[in-house]
């Protein structure tokens, strides 16, 4: 009989890279879209 | 609560809210997953792995309240013609959808080890995956309500008529047969061991302060980039 032997902290830490990256991710890039477009919107009301 | 409606009382309330939103958000949320990597013990049946519930749990349920946010907002914009009730709806939008990603590979990583499969097709998991899709259809649809210039009572219905899939995530699992386990946490009480309840809720708090800052963050780019189309369309008009 063949048995799989898996190391369970293998898929703790992917979960781990997997949803920590992806929260960081999102708030850089909604911080970064926001300052953008508020950035954009002064320039507009200066001309 | 109409006077936050105010663009301008609002923005003066994001300016400050928005960053510590976010940074209280990071700082408790590493803290709890910090707490539940290295200081909590593995759990007898599911051993290692019961760590992930740190953070596949908040993203469940920011998942499922990032909709409800939609809908709440949606039903104030059609009820109060408030406009900035479907900016809100419109905000809410990406953290949900990002936050039910996480929750579905989190819960498919968790799954392989656990259940010996990363996927089944079972009341929990498809509907959670539905609301991963209604998410990506009501930004598709905003988007295109906002370039071609629709009515915005069209997404907010959408929100509205999808919110169904809310109870049905939330009741699958008692309806139907399931791999996934029953309700752990219900109103006042809890299945879960205190020794992992305490990250659990801490984690929740952290996430769901990011959800607030990322939403807030949301809802001034999209002001600003209706006050900077305003403006273009107004400077136009004077030239014309």
């Amino acid at each position: 009989m063949i048995r799989e032997s898996l190391d369970q902290w293998d898929f703790v830490i992917l979960a781990y890279v997997v949803g920590v990256l992806g929260t960081l991710a999102m708030v850089g890039w909604s911080w970064l879209a926001m300052r953008r477009a508020e950035k954009r919107r002064d320039e507009v009301k200066r001309k | 609560m109409h006077g936050f409606a105010n663009p301008k009382r609002f923005l003066s309330l994001a300016a400050w809210l928005t960053p510590l939103l976010m940074l209280s958000g990071l700082v408790v949320s590493a803290g709890a997953l910090a707490w539940g990597l290295f200081n909590v013990a593995p759990d007898q049946l599911m051993g290692e792995t019961v760590r992930i519930m740190f953070l596949h749990v908040p993203t469940a349920w920011l998942g499922m309240g990032g909709w409800t946010t939609i809908a709440i907002s949606s039903l104030a914009f059609l009820v109060w013609k408030h406009p900035l009730a479907a900016i809100a709806a419109r905000a809410a939008a990406v953290p949900g959808m990002v936050f039910t990603a996480i929750c579905l590979a989190t819960g498919s990583i968790w799954g392989r080890p656990t259940w010996g499969t990363w996927w089944v097709w079972d009341g929990r998991l498809t509907s959670m995956l539905v609301l991963l899709f209604l998410y990506a259809g009501y930004l598709a649809l905003s988007q295109a309500v906002e370039q071609e210039g629709g009515s915005s009572k069209i997404p907010a219905i959408f929100g509205l008529v999808g919110a169904i899939n809310i109870p049905i995530i939330n009741r699958s699992v008692v309806w139907w047969n399931s791999l996934h386990q029953p309700p752990s946490i219900t109103a006042g009480k809890s299945a879960i061991d205190p020794e992992f309840l305490g990250p659990l809720l801490i984690a929740t708090l952290g996430f769901s302060l990011l959800f607030g800052g990322i939403m807030l963050a949301r809802m001034r780019a999209l002001i600003a980039n209706v006050q900077a189309e305003a403006r273009l369309r107004r400077k136009a008009v004077e030239v014309a």
